[in-house]
């Protein structure tokens, strides 16, 4: 339903200008983080052009990275309770229509500012930094082929992410939304000479186009019931209105949800995440598990109050989040690939995020994604320092006990903190952030999501197995390895041993192809961005340890959550009486301090209960894992065989190893109907149109040609003869019809 | 402008002999080109019919009390002698190409 009051309003809210006119004077500024990696990425255009060879760009990238992330610092303070909107430039404002019929869409470049968008432009910018940095050592041996290409495209990136993440309404997020889209396109077919990631590029892309098309539905449709798509306007529009039950309205979050799934890469959209593995790792770090794929579970947070009103839409996202958690552990478990497992546990993690959404708890999503954020970048990161050290070796059985490696000790024990966060173990940050996932799920007011905890408590147990499974087998146990097949690998790195203090001496009991391989250990571009992100990934758990100790003070996330629209339409914040909002069945669990009360699991209060079966899971999972990949690695081999060996639970090796066919199922269902349709209407284009229509008309003149062709013999008397002879024909005719005139 | 309100009665001697010579020039003309090989006849025989029809331009002038046969007579013979100029030219070159001046020469110049 179009409310004409709401759409004025909007109108006028657009001419008052900034909301808050006694906004802090740092929030001028905020454009920078904007505007600095377009600068960066611009620049790496021209050194392109200028056919740099040096690490000209990453020094950019690097530098104009960090002032962004100087400026969300410098925001950080200045943001207060009330959203402010900067306005950068006017860009689209239509009206047309007049009284009733009145309508008008306006949408400029604005910036809205509040403590949602500065918490997560914080970790974007920051971790964004920090993985340039440690890119510019990784892809050092593309210094004048792609490095450039490399660092233009991170920048970009960032343009996009800040973009959609700042951006005051959702045209400039659907502008970033789809700049991230092609950064990551881009860079995932960094490798564009092997036929794999140029595959993985064009499925992300095409994946994602189905999610994005939800998306530019919910758009329109936002437009259409509300009158307009600037948050600020949206907000008020919302909060005046009762819930339309319009099915337009109703579609409304679905459709967002769509988006949400394809970008952030949960069911039925994960597909494209562990493909996206072929880009280069620091890719995989910054896009593919920091921060583009955590835009779905932003989007939500944004747009929540359009979600608390339609349960059922809540109870969706809860449920794909818990199924895709579940999923994509049980596969992980059974990959041998190191960044694939981190892209399988990173679907999984997102899962987490999504059913926390769905339970209404944004601030535990939220905050998961913040914990996530460092410890799976931080993972990847290190993934990528022993796959850069050891050829592009990324087999987990043929790698073993690098932490005895010279040169990989740093990297190793950081892993391991990075698997210990991973599995969420207690007091751990991650442990915080799940077990408010998780508490939520268990007290959420809709009874249809509760089994939902349990799921997640079991996902947490499969979680922490196969985090170890990597960590004993890879970083512990006998030194073994053998390196890679990436030929630049040992040429480009043979050279880096003379001038390399770190050099690594004789690789210990190496049984590589080449005999003489050794290990290339990581200098301090990489060293650097690895101790500061673990330490970032410690210090995350920072506001739930203040919280502990101190019982009255608020979580420092879950003030800057609050603060937001992530928060709008939740009980006890809302801005008026909502009967209708208050009615949500899952609001409630937005607060688990206060829904906890009264709901027992097990007998015990929630968080008790989260705690101890949340600890156990992560434990018990290490422990297997501490038997079967590092005490006794035949026993896990004995296992797979008799698992293999009985066919009632042969499927379950074979499914869980070959990804439960979901790729092949796609290719079967929607990938073939698409290949026969196309090869159908090709073959009509060709043979209808091509041959028929285009080369017949083609084929046309020149048949007729052939046809007169014997009257032009080249006698010039023959081309005589046959010109009289029309004139006299001509002529014969004329007086014809003159004399039968004249009778 | 040609005016055809006026006109001398059918059968003025100077019109009917002008209208005789110039059918007889155009026939000549036309039989000329169509039974001769050498380019250089060929060329004269579209000169006479070129003639020919001039010279029925003015006896229809004449028939019609008009000068406008005449102007285009006098313009007819400028073109004509700078086409001739041109053609005998070319007549020329084709000439030095094969060292004759059959038009059958010339044959494959046929697209078949």
């Amino acid at each position: 339903m179009i409310v004409a009051p709401a759409m004025l309003s909007s109108i006028l809210a657009l001419a008052e200008g900034p909301l808050d006119a006694h906004a802090a004077p740092e929030l001028r500024w905020a454009g920078l983080a904007l505007l600095l990696p377009l600068v960066s990425g611009v620049l790496c255009l021209l050194c392109d052009w200028m056919k740099i060879r040096s690490k000209l760009p990453a020094v950019l990238t690097i530098a104009a990275l960090g002032g962004a992330f100087a400026t969300i610092l410098r925001l950080q303070g200045a943001v207060g309770e009330t959203p402010v909107v900067v306005n950068l430039f006017d860009w689209i404002s239509w009206t047309w229509g007049d009284g009733s019929r009145f309508h008008g869409i306006s949408a400029n470049v604005d910036l809205y500012i509040d403590r949602l968008t500065i918490f997560w432009m914080l970790f974007v910018t920051g971790l964004g930094t920090l993985i340039a940095l440690y890119g510019s050592e990784y892809m050092e041996s593309d210094v004048g082929k792609g490095y450039t290409r490399f660092f233009g495209g991170v920048s970009i990136f960032l343009f996009a992410m800040a973009c959609l993440v700042m951006g005051g309404n959702l045209v400039m997020l659907y502008l970033g939304w789809e700049g991230v889209g092609l950064a990551s396109y881009l860079l995932i077919g960094y490798y564009f000479t092997k036929p794999e990631a140029v595959a993985a590029a064009k499925k992300a892309f095409i994946v994602n186009r189905v999610g994005d098309l939800g998306l530019a539905l919910a758009l329109f449709l936002i437009w259409q019931c509300y009158g307009t798509v600037e948050y600020a306007a949206l907000w008020k529009a919302i909060d005046g209105a009762p819930a339309s039950s319009e099915w337009t309205a109703q579609a409304i979050p679905w459709l967002l949800m769509l988006g949400a799934f394809g970008k952030s890469a949960q069911l039925p959209l994960y597909v494209w995440l562990p493909d996206a593995m072929e880009g280069p790792t620091p890719v995989s770090a910054l896009i593919h598990a920091a921060t583009m794929v955590t835009a779905g579970v932003f989007l939500i947070a944004r747009m929540f109050p359009l979600f608390v009103v339609n349960p059922d839409a809540m109870a969706a996202v809860a449920w794909v989040g818990g199924l895709t958690a579940l999923l994509a552990a049980t596969i992980g478990m059974a990959q041998y690939d190191m960044k694939r497992i981190w892209a399988y546990s990173t679907i999984s993690q997102l899962g987490y995020m999504f059913l926390g959404l769905g339970v209404g708890t944004s601030f535990g999503a939220s905050y998961h994604v913040f914990t996530h954020a460092f410890f799976k970048a931080l993972l990847f990161l290190t993934a990528g320092a022993v796959m850069h050290g050891f050829a592009g070796q990324l087999d987990i059985r043929k790698l073993s006990g690098l932490s005895k490696v010279p040169g990989f000790r740093l990297v190793s024990w950081l892993a391991v903190l990075g698997c210990f966060w991973l599995a969420a173990f207690p007091f751990t940050a991650a442990f915080f952030s799940k077990d408010e996932i998780l508490v939520s799920a268990f007290t959420a007011r809709d009874e249809r999501v509760h089994v939902l905890g349990w799921i997640g408590l079991v996902v947490a147990a499969l979680t922490a197995y196969y985090t170890f499974r990597v960590g004993f087998r890879v970083f512990f146990g006998p030194v073994k390895y053998e390196p890679g097949d990436e030929h630049h690998g040992h040429d480009d790195h043979g050279h880096d041993h003379a001038r390399d203090a770190h050099g690594s001496p004789a690789a210990h009991g190496g049984r590589g192809h080449h005999g003489e391989f050794h290990p290339h250990a990581p200098r301090w571009a990489i060293r650097v961005p690895l101790v500061l992100i673990a330490v970032g990934a410690i210090l995350a758990g920072w506001p739930s340890y203040r919280t502990m100790l101190n019982h009255d003070e608020r979580n420092w996330v879950k003030t800057q959550v609050k603060q937001s629209s992530a928060y709008q339409g939740a009980p006890a914040e809302s801005h008026g009486s909502h009967d209708d909002h208050a009615a949500a069945p899952n609001v409630a669990g937005a607060d688990p301090a206060h829904a906890g009360h009264g709901h027992l699991v097990l007998g015990m209060d929630a968080h008790t209960a989260v705690g101890r079966l949340g600890s156990l899971a992560c434990i018990a999972g290490i422990l297997v894992s501490l038997y079967l990949h590092l005490v006794n690695r035949g026993a896990a081999d004995a296992l797979r065989r008799t698992l293999m060996g009985s066919v009632a639970t042969r499927w379950i090796v074979v499914g869980a190893e070959r990804k439960w066919m979901v790729d092949e199922f796609y290719d079967w269902v929607i990938r073939l109907p698409l290949r026969v349709i196309a090869n159908i209407l090709a073959a009509i284009d060709d043979l209808l149109l091509d041959a028929g229509i285009v080369n017949g008309l083609g084929a046309l003149p020149a048949a007729v040609g052939r046809l007169f062709r014997p009257l032009y013999g080249g006698v010039v008397q023959g081309y005589a003869v046959t010109m009289a002879g029309g004139v006299a024909l001509v002529a014969a005719w004329v007086i014809w019809i003159w004399l039968r005139g004249a009778n | 402008m040609i005016s055809i309100d006026q006109q001398l009665p059918p059968g003025d001697p100077l019109v009917v002999l002008g209208l005789l010579a110039s059918a007889i020039l155009f026939a000549v003309g036309i039989v000329g080109f169509l039974s001769r090989r050498n380019m250089i006849t060929m060329f004269l025989c579209t000169e006479l019919m070129f003639q020919g029809a001039g010279l029925a331009m003015i006896s229809y002038g004449r028939q019609h009390m008009d000068l406008s046969g005449q102007v285009f007579v006098i313009f007819i013979l400028t073109v004509a002698a700078a086409e001739a100029a041109l053609a005998l030219g070319l007549v020329v070159l084709l000439y030095r190409r094969k060292e004759t001046l059959s038009a059958e020469a010339w044959k494959e110049l046929a697209e078949s």
